[in-house]
């Protein structure tokens, strides 16, 4: 039966140690299902509304995961369309919580245009378009589109937010999608996807170490005035803990050793904690508190891949560049 | 104008057709559409009542607020929901005619008063004593977009003469930024739906009511500027 199971997903590229993974985090998330659904909320309303919000938080990863480990089954072109749709999705939240101009209207679908011109790079494997598109060509023609609506007035900012956007929503995304096509043709197959799984579980379990050690021994703000919740404390807890499980993990996903991929999850995890912070700033600029309403219990697509946005650039260069 | 509007009673197939037609057309293009290029948020659908007669009283910006507020009934029910809208306007070229009369059932009312001394609101009175849904924007026209204009009086005048059927204040935003007034090409932002609890058209000061709670409504969903 089990060698059924491991056969079915190694003849759909994924090697077993990834499968085990990704049943670890299955398992996990059944485990918080049945935890949250034993404890009794509350008496008073405010407990009641924290248990009804932690529900809404774990269906909604549920449907994440789901979702990744559909596509991950499917293969490669799946995965890359997924990440595009996040991608879009991430834009869209973002062009919708950002002051823009009527006038401008027609250079919005353009950048729209960037999400699938983007992917069909990370599709193709063009390294060289790929890491140039947005910060080159995308960033000569938004404003030489916006110039020829011929609006002047907002133009700095129109063109600076709009180009912003698609570095954090579309190019950023896209290091992860192009995980999968960095590993050089002699690879192991699976290499790719356990590079993304990986960056993905690292990135997430950060987010959730550093909410949990802040949240039992926070006690010295980090950043009062941007995010009065992020603490001392909680940066090193969540710094440690990633430490460790990447360094646990590296070898089981990557062809990273346990030593390195310490040092990478230490990386990923002052990373992550940067793009949180940095979001948290963009949304304290705009005067919201979460970017969106799409995940329940999470906020907007952009609060739960705010992290992201800074680590899959970084793990993306280190790995291209040390391993392959 | 007005003979096309009145009573030519098209038969009881082609009437099937239509229905046939307008949930084919909600399921695959409006839902999807709505889905993926705008991802409708709404909030607090439990309020929205399971059945008519009802009228729904929302803020207008765009073609796409009625196809919003249709899509939040279920496809089979679509053909007891008609948003009431300007005969000037709609009936003028037969293709909108089409959609708008044939496609989407809506019914058209003259904004100038009846002609003939005919009642002007006798079409949307006889559909609320069906037992329909009405779709009412009281501000008459789309106007600047993402901006509430005054409420006019003819919402007053159904809700008045049919005063138990209750009134629902709904707050659209972000449909003027996909496809204002004026625009042919919708571009794609999240849009909020906000429901509001119902009211009955009864008393003084109406219109001042129902204006200030869509207002209420629209204070639940941040704004971003637009220029």
């Amino acid at each position: 039966m089990l060698s059924e199971i491991a056969a079915f997903f190694a003849g759909r590229g994924l090697p077993l140690p990834l499968v085990a993974v990704v049943g670890v985090i299955l398992a996990g998330l059944v485990f918080a299902s049945v935890f949250v659904r034993l404890r009794r909320p509350g008496s008073d309303e405010k407990a009641a509304a924290k248990h009804a919000e932690l529900k809404a938080r774990i269906r909604s990863w549920w449907v994440m995961v789901a979702i990744l480990v559909a596509a991950l089954v499917l293969g490669r072109t799946a995965m890359i369309v997924l990440l595009a749709f996040v991608s879009y999705l991430a834009l869209k939240e973002y062009l919708t919580i950002i002051p823009t101009r009527r006038t401008d209207r027609v250079v919005l679908l353009v950048a729209y245009l960037a999400v699938p011109i983007q992917y069909y790079w990370v599709g193709s494997a063009w390294y060289g378009m790929f890491v140039i598109f947005i910060p080159v060509y995308m960033f000569l023609v938004l404003p030489a589109a916006l110039v020829l609506r011929g609006e002047t007035a907002g133009f700095l900012k129109a063109a600076g937010t709009l180009h912003w956007g698609l570095m954090i929503a579309v190019f950023a995304i896209s290091h992860a999608a192009y995980l999968l096509a960095v590993p050089t043709p002699g690879s192991p197959e699976g290499t790719g996807a356990g590079l993304l799984v990986f960056l993905i579980i690292v990135t997430e379990f950060n987010d959730v170490a550093q909410f949990l050690s802040g949240r039992t021994f926070g006690r010295r703000k980090i950043t009062p005035k941007v995010s009065p919740n992020k603490t001392v404390e909680g940066f090193l807890g969540g710094l440690a803990a990633t430490t460790v499980l990447a360094a646990a993990l590296a070898p089981v996903l990557t062809p990273i050793a346990p030593l390195p991929g310490a040092a990478i999850g230490a990386l990923l995890a002052v990373a992550g904690f940067f793009g949180d912070i940095v979001m948290s700033a963009v949304k304290r600029d705009l005067g919201i508190k979460d970017t969106g309403t799409m995940l329940p219990g999470h906020g907007g697509i952009l609060d739960r891949i705010d992290s992201l946005v800074f680590t899959a650039p970084l793990f993306f260069h280190v790995v291209r560049y040390f391993y392959f | 104008m007005s003979s096309a509007i009145s009573t030519s009673s098209p038969g009881r197939l082609r009437l099937r057709l239509r229905a046939a037609l307008r949930i084919a057309f909600f399921a695959a293009v409006v839902r999807p559409f709505l889905l993926v290029a705008i991802g409708l948020a709404v909030r607090h659908r439990e309020r929205l009542p399971k059945a008519g007669p009802l009228i729904i009283a929302a803020n207008h910006n765009s073609h796409l607020d009625t196809l919003a507020l249709m899509a939040l009934f279920p496809l089979r029910q679509l053909q007891h929901v008609h948003a009431v809208a300007a005969a000037d306007y709609f009936l003028t070229n037969r293709l909108l005619k089409w959609f708008a009369v044939d496609l989407l059932a809506i019914i058209p009312v003259e904004r100038t008063g009846g002609k003939g001394g005919r009642d002007p609101l006798a079409d949307a009175l006889e559909a609320l004593d069906r037992g329909d849904v009405l779709i009412i924007f009281p501000e008459g026209s789309r106007g600047e977009p993402e901006t509430r204009q005054a409420f006019k009086r003819g919402i007053g005048h159904i809700a008045r003469r049919r005063p138990d059927v209750p009134v629902l204040p709904v707050f659209l935003r972000g449909f003027g930024r996909v496809l204002p007034k004026g625009d042919h090409l919708p571009v794609p932002f999240f849009c909020d739906v906000v429901i509001g609890e119902p009211m009955t058209g009864a008393g003084e000061g109406f219109i001042q009511r129902l204006e200030a709670t869509v207002d209420a409504l629209a204070r639940e969903t941040p704004s971003p500027d637009w220029a």
